[in-house]
């Protein structure tokens, strides 16, 4: 019996992988369900987009993440991304456009075509139509629905003595056994605004951080992410939160309307090259530092963690 | 390069923030040879980290060696950049503060009577203070009556990689302060910029966008720091004055007449 800790993104993918090689398993995790960072992840499959500043490895191990959890998991949109930017910032435009590939550069026609709600707003785009998207709760749920059916425990709440396990994928809670493992605070925030309708992420350049805005349907808008180098907790700051709040509404200004459901903080695990890996310490394998590329790269990674185990796999979980 | 009693072995420092990855920062400084760096203490600050045993960007900005100028990026007011540079002082442990006190958010231009009313109040407190200020001679002269030893005049608006925007002004400003550190800070895009300053006669420049935000910043500092070291060794080989006319370089008294000249 393989006990992996840890039940975010990168522990029930890792989780899956193994359970299709027909391994026997349980996952156990000391928070609750839904506390961890994988719960505030946008769910953007975009590696081509994220290619912008992440090394080309991410964009490698990316490719095949939108196959992966559409096999598995309900709700993947393959509409790909769209890329806008406000006038002032057209350099900067240019500049993400000359970093990417994969994408073409769309004026107001198609952009009313794809987006009807952003027509007249943006004179020009990049959009990335072999992109996808997915909402990380119902995925997580998901994989774990699909797990309990097979018999395998998952946990929550519960402590259990990390050397005494074979896989651990407890994000930033196994600092103690990973030097070099840092924090990366992300905040966001979660719009009701059914004034709105937008089928895709479209990210909108800004200075410092990413941000998307995701729609996650019924009118509701994932809002993200911060990038703050601290390892401090707690709710959102006023300025994230202001920073997060005129990004939609630049985006569109009915957004001014939208009801804040919900605000969220977490903290990425992340290596000093902010790239994930899978590593050997305190006698047990590791897979951490998935930083900004959660449910773009643990899928990948799970299914190298789970070769080392087992190299055949049995069967593809559908679930939900 | 003395500043503030320091001996400082690059003319080059660099700020840190907007770098894809710590290890590509850390690379990036060490390829730039620069012995400075700027670090803000806003929202990154150090600290936190620290409780919870964790390797977090500052002890990896740390294990560079380079020295830390902090920072008070972002305040608005005399009062906050005053908090803010007691708060960097107890965290970074170091007397240094780049003293920015911004007047618009939108232009990031420096407010030049907060500025100088900060630096008053830092400089009475022990502070050694490197003010970030436009080419402006008498803001300059205020700062200096404040205290301040060495200035961070703009070459552009920050991070607009717009270059030295108004050279005559810097050219009298480095003319009429000769004996005063003067730092080129903001507005570099690219190392023909620095060079610029260097070959003009100033001190050093800082940048980071440039770096931070170049397609291979490692590459890219290794590129600045050649640049400055360029401009540098020129200014202090001695420039040749620009001419209206041609002036050959080979004297044409002597040639061979080859009989192929004009008409007889």
């Amino acid at each position: 019996m393989i006990t992996i800790l840890g039940a975010g993104v990168a522990g029930l993918c890792a989780a899956t992988a193994l359970a299709e090689r027909g391994m026997s398993l349980r996952v156990v995790d000391s928070g609750a369900e839904g506390a961890g960072a994988s719960w505030l992840a946008g769910g953007m499959l975009a590696p081509l987009v994220e290619a912008e500043s992440a090394p080309a490895e991410v964009a490698q191990l990316g490719a095949s993440a939108a196959d992966w959890w559409a096999a598995r998991v309900p709700g993947v949109a393959r509409r790909g991304t769209l890329v806008v930017a406000p006038p002032r910032d057209r350099a900067e435009f240019d500049r993400f456009a000359a970093r990417t590939t994969g994408h073409e550069r769309i004026g107001p026609e198609r952009i009313a075509a794809l987006e009807p709600d952003l027509a007249g707003r943006f004179a020009t785009a990049l959009h990335y139509p072999d992109e996808a998207h997915l909402d990380p709760r119902i995925a997580l749920s998901a994989l774990a629905e699909g797990l309990r059916r097979r018999g395998v425990h998952i946990r929550y709440d519960t402590q259990t003595d990390p050397d005494r396990a074979e896989i651990d994928c407890r994000g930033l809670a196994a600092r103690d056994a990973l030097p070099g493992l840092r924090a990366v605070r992300g905040e966001m925030l979660l719009l009701r605004c059914p004034e709105v309708t937008l089928s895709r992420p479209v990210r909108l350049l800004h200075p410092r951080f990413p941000v998307y805005v995701v729609p996650r349907g019924n009118g509701l808008y994932m809002v993200g992410a911060t990038m703050v180098e601290t390892d401090k907790p707690g709710p959102i700051t006023l300025r994230s939160a202001m920073e997060l709040m005129g990004a939609a509404f630049a985006l569109h200004p009915a957004f001014a309307e939208a009801a804040i459901v919900e605000t969220g903080s977490g903290l990425r695990p992340a290596w000093p090259d902010n790239m994930p890996r899978i590593s050997k310490a305190r006698g047990r394998l590791h897979l951490n530092g998935l930083y900004r590329h959660g449910f773009l790269t643990a899928p990948a990674l799970a299914e190298q963690l789970a070769d080392t185990f087992a190299p055949t796999r049995t069967g593809v979980w559908r679930c939900g | 390069m003395r500043l503030y009693d320091i001996e400082v072995a690059s003319r080059l420092l660099l700020g840190t923030a907007q770098y894809p990855s710590p290890k590509i920062l850390t690379e990036a400084i060490a390829a730039s040879g620069c012995g400075v760096v700027t670090a803000s203490l806003r929202r990154e600050g150090p600290g936190s980290g620290a409780a919870t045993g964790g390797a977090g960007f500052w002890s990896l900005l740390k294990a560079s060696g380079a020295r830390m100028l902090p920072n008070t990026a972002g305040c608005h007011s005399a009062c906050e950049a005053v908090t803010t540079a007691h708060m960097a002082r107890e965290v970074f442990g170091t007397s240094w503060i780049k003293l920015e006190v911004i007047g618009n958010a939108d232009t990031l231009q420096p407010d030049p009577f907060a500025l100088v009313e900060a630096a008053r109040i830092l400089c009475s407190e022990g502070f050694e203070v490197f003010p970030y200020t436009t080419e402006d001679l008498i803001v300059a002269e205020r700062l200096l009556e404040a205290g301040c030893q060495v200035l961070m005049p703009w070459g552009a608006p920050i991070g607009s990689g717009r270059g030295l925007r108004h050279v005559d002004a810097l050219a009298s400003m480095r003319g009429h302060f000769p004996g005063v550190p003067l730092i080129i800070d903001a507005g570099i895009g690219a190392p023909s910029q620095a060079a610029q300053a260097m070959e003009m006669g100033f001190d050093a420049v800082l940048l980071n966008t440039a770096v931070a935000r170049a397609g291979d910043p490692v590459a890219m500092a290794r590129a600045f720091g050649k640049a400055v070291d360029a401009g540098r060794t020129a200014f202090e080989a001695g420039l040749m004055p620009p001419r209206d006319m041609a002036v050959p370089s080979t004297p044409i008294l002597g040639m061979a007449d080859l009989g192929l000249g004009g008409p007889a």
